[in-house]
C-alpha cells in the first residue's frame, strides 16, 4: 500500500490541494470530519492523526479517550465543490487505538472485522443500495414543509428546478467516483430516488457517507433542503434504503445455481433464510430511529412481513429476476434498511444473518406468492410468518437478546447503541403529541 | 515513445509483468515477418528477444534487425545459462544480454541502461491517446486538458489500458496485471472500477473504454477495425 500513499503525496504536491479533510463516522452514522494540511498528510498515513474522541457519539470510554485517525489512501478524491483557488480532498480513516489496533467503537472497524469473517470462509460482499430522499423548501421544521415540486403559491417549483438539482448531484457523484443509475419517482411528491451501481460492502458504505453530504451540499447551494429522514410526511411513503446485496466466490456468484428453481444455490437460499429469521433483532440497525417505524407500516409499499419473494414488495426479501443466462448477477433485495441508517453497521448486521443462515443450513421458507397485505393476522401466523418490530423499543428489545447483533457489533458498539438507543425512546415516550391534544383535550 | 519489439509472441507473463511495471509499450513478434509486419510507422525503439524456447529463430531475428540499413538498437537477449556459449561470435548482434531465472528489477534497468546509453530517453514519461494524457512522471492524467482526479488503483488501470490501445483484455488478466495476484475479491473488482472510471471522464469520454461482450475490456479503437 506504501505505492497508494506515495500516489496521494504526490497528487496532493501536483494539484496544490491545500486542505485534506479526514473523514470519519460516528456509531449513529453521522459523517466527521476535520482537516489537517498537506505537510501533516505524511505523517498521518505513517502514524495517524491523534485526536480527543470523548465527544464523538459512541467513541467514549472509560480509561483513554484519545485516538487515532489512520487515512485509507485509497479512498483519497478531490471535493468537486471546493474553491477552485484552494483544491480540498477528503480521505475516510479507520479509527485505531494509540497502540495501532482498530478501535471498537469505529463503525468502519466494525464493517471491517465482519467483511474479514466472511472472507476467511471465502466470500466478498457485494452492494448496491437504492437511495430515496425528500426535498423541501426549507429546513425549518416548526414550519410548514413544503414540498418542491408540489409548492402552491410559487409556480417556478417546477419539475424543471428538481430536475436540475438532480443532474447536478449526479454529476458530482460521478466526479467523486460514485457511479449512479438513477431513477426518478414521483410515488410521493418532490421525493427522489438514486441507485447506486453495485461496489464491495465497504466502498459502498463509504458511498452512502459521500452520498449523503453530496445531494445535502447540492441542495444547499440551491437554496432548498434535502432529508433522508425515513418518514417525514404523514400522508405519503417514506423514503427506504432497498439494497441489493450478493455473495461471490471467487468470480462465481455464490448465490447462484441453474439447477435451483429459483435459481438460487444453497449458499443464496441460506443467506435468504439467515437474514429473514434473524431480520426482527438487527432491524434497530438498520432501522435506528423512532422515525423510521412511522415508514414501516401497511399500505405505503414498506416491508412488514419476514417472507420472501420473487418480485413482491410487500415482503422485505424479494429476489429480483435475472436474464437468462445472466447467473451472475444473481442477488436479493433486503426492503427494510431506511436511508437514515449507519451503513457500516446496517451492511455488518446483514452479512452477519445471512452468514448464519448459511453456516447452519438454515433452510429456506417457501415463498410467499399472496401479496401479504391482503391476508389477515391469523392467515398470516398460520403460514408462520413474523413481522418487523413496530417501534424502536420493539426492535431494541429484539437486538437486546441477540447474540448474532453483540457479535456483529462488538461490545463497544453493542452497548453504547443499545444505552443511547433506549435514552431516545424514553425522551420520545414522555412527548404529549399534537395528536394527542387534537384527539383527547376536550373530550377527555 | 514507440513500442518495444518482444520475441516471442505470445511474450512470457514474467517479461510482461517487468515492461508493464516499467510502463513501457511493446508488441510481441514470432518471426522475421511479423516484426515487420507490426513495426511502427517511427520504427521499434528497441527489442528485447528471449532466445530460450525458440533459439534458432530468436537469432535468426537479431540478425535481420541488426542487419538493416538503421541497424535496431538497444537490444537485449535473454536466454539460460546453459546457452552462453551461443553468443560467441554474434556479438554484434546484441547491446546486453541477461540470464534466466529473471531477477526483479534486473531486466528493467538493463533495459533503462540501454536507452539511456543509446540516447533514446531515459524512461517513458507520457502514454497519450486521443484526448487523454498520462504524465507518468507526476501520476497526473487529463482529458482534454482537464486535469482529471483518480483514485490510484482508477490511475493504474487507467495506464495499463492506455499504454496498450486496441487490446482486449480479460478481466482476469487486468486484475493480475494491475491488482497483482494476492488481491481477493474477484474480477467483480475490475468492473466496479471500469465504471468509475467511465463516470470520470464523462459522458463525451466514457466509450474510450470499451466492453467487448463476453471477453473484457478494449481501450480505444479495436487494431482492426477504425
Amino acid at each position: 500500500m506504501e505505492r497508494q500513499q506515495e500516489y496521494v503525496l504526490r497528487t496532493v504536491e501536483e494539484r496544490g490541494i491545500r486542505l485534506i479533510r479526514l473523514w470519519f463516522t460516528d456509531v449513529l452514522g453521522q459523517l466527521k470530519s476535520f482537516a489537517i494540511s498537506p505537510a501533516e498528510l505524511e505523517g498521518a498515513f505513517a502514524e495517524g492523526m491523534q485526536f480527543d474522541g470523548s465527544s464523538i457519539d459512541g467513541f467514549s470510554r472509560k480509561q483513554e479517550s484519545d485516538v487515532l485517525a489512520r487515512p485509507d489512501a485509497s479512498t483519497f478524491e478531490l471535493l468537486p465543490w471546493a474553491d477552485h483557488d484552494s483544491p480540498t480532498a477528503r480521505v475516510f480513516c479507520d479509527i485505531e487505538n494509540l497502540d495501532g489496533s482498530p478501535f471498537d467503537g469505529d463503525p468502519r472497524q466494525v464493517l471491517r472485522r465482519n467483511l474479514e469473517v466472511a472472507r476467511a470462509k471465502g466470500f466478498s460482499f457485494f452492494a448496491a443500495p437504492e437511495m430515496e430522499f425528500f426535498y423541501f423548501s426549507h429546513g425549518d421544521p416548526r414550519r410548514p414543509l413544503e414540498p418542491l415540486d408540489n409548492g402552491s403559491y410559487f409556480d417556478l417549483t417546477t419539475a424543471d428546478a428538481t430536475g436540475d438539482l438532480r443532474k447536478q448531484t449526479i454529476h458530482t457523484l460521478e466526479a467523486l467516483g460514485i457511479p449512479v443509475e438513477y431513477s426518478f419517482h414521483e410515488d410521493a411528491p418532490s421525493q427522489h430516488e438514486i441507485d447506486l451501481r453495485y461496489t464491495d460492502a465497504l466502498t459502498m458504505a463509504d458511498n452512502v457517507m459521500t452520498f449523503r453530504l453530496v445531494v445535502r451540499q447540492i441542495a444547499l447551494a440551491n437554496g432548498v433542503h434535502a432529508t433522508f429522514m425515513p418518514k417525514p410526511l404523514r400522508e405519503v411513503q417514506g423514503s427506504g434504503m432497498h439494497t441489493h446485496f450478493s455473495l461471490f466466490e471467487g468470480d462465481t456468484n455464490a448465490f447462484h445455481d441453474p439447477g435451483n428453481e429459483y435459481g438460487l444455490s444453497k449458499v443464496g437460499r441460506g443467506f435468504i433464510a439467515g437474514l429473514l429469521r434473524h431480520a426482527p433483532e438487527i432491524t434497530a440497525v438498520t432501522n435506528q430511529w423512532v422515525n423510521s417505524y412511522k415508514r414501516l407500516v401497511v399500505g405505503f409499499e414498506a416491508p412488514i412481513h419476514t417472507s420472501w419473494a420473487r418480485n413482491n414488495r410487500s415482503v422485505v426479501i424479494n429476489v429480483p429476476a435475472h436474464k437468462r443466462g445472466k447467473g451472475e448477477s444473481t442477488r436479493i433485495e433486503f426492503r427494510a434498511p431506511d436511508p437514515a441508517c449507519n451503513p457500516y453497521l446496517a451492511f455488518s448486521v446483514v452479512l452477519a444473518a445471512g452468514i448464519k443462515g448459511i453456516e447452519e443450513g438454515y433452510d429456506l421458507p417457501p415463498e410467499m406468492l399472496a401479496n401479504l397485505y391482503d391476508l389477515t393476522e391469523e392467515e398470516l401466523l398460520a403460514e408462520g410468518i413474523g413481522t418487523l418490530p413496530a417501534s424502536l423499543a420493539d426492535a431494541l428489545a429484539a437486538m437486546e437478546g441477540s447474540e448474532l447483533v453483540a457479535a456483529a457489533l462488538g461490545e463497544h458498539v453493542f452497548e453504547w447503541f443499545l444505552r443511547n438507543k433506549r435514552a431516545e425512546w424514553q425522551d420520545y415516550k414522555t412527548q404529549v403529541t399534537q395528536f394527542e391534544l387534537d384527539r383527547y383535550f376536550r373530550t377527555l | 515513445m514507440e513500442p518495444l519489439l518482444v520475441f516471442p509472441d505470445p511474450v512470457p507473463e514474467d517479461v510482461i509483468a517487468v515492461l508493464d511495471g516499467a510502463g513501457y509499450a511493446y508488441r510481441g513478434c514470432a518471426d522475421e515477418a511479423t516484426a515487420t509486419a507490426r513495426e511502427p510507422e517511427d520504427g521499434w525503439s528497441g527489442a528485447v528477444v528471449i532466445a530460450t524456447d525458440y533459439p534458432e529463430t530468436a537469432f535468426a531475428l537479431c540478425r535481420t534487425l541488426r542487419k538493416r540499413d538503421v541497424p535496431l538498437e538497444p537490444l537485449l537477449v535473454v536466454l539460460s545459462p546453459e546457452q552462453l556459449p551461443d553468443l560467441e561470435l554474434r556479438e554484434d548482434l546484441f547491446d546486453d544480454f541477461c540470464l534466466l531465472p529473471l531477477r526483479a528489477g534486473e531486466l528493467r534497468r538493463r533495459v533503462e541502461h540501454l536507452f539511456w546509453r543509446t540516447g533514446r530517453g531515459t524512461r517513458p514519461e507520457l502514454v497519450e491517446y486521443g484526448p487523454l494524457l498520462l504524465n507518468l512522471e507526476t501520476y497526473q492524467a487529463a482529458i482534454g486538458g482537464k486535469p482529471l482526479d483518480l483514485t490510484y488503483m482508477e490511475y493504474e488501470l487507467l495506464k495499463f489500458l492506455a499504454s496498450h490501445p486496441g487490446k482486449v483484455f480479460t478481466r482476469e488478466t487486468l486484475l493480475s496485471r494491475v491488482w497483482g495476484y494476492e488481491y481477493y475479491g474477484g474480477a467483480r473488482t475490475v468492473d466496479v472500477h471500469i465504471r468509475r472510471l467511465r463516470a470520470k471522464l464523462g459522458e463525451e469520454h466514457a466509450n474510450l473504454i470499451q466492453t467487448v461482450r463476453s471477453v473484457g475490456y478494449r481501450f480505444g479503437q479495436s487494431r482492426w477495425g477504425l
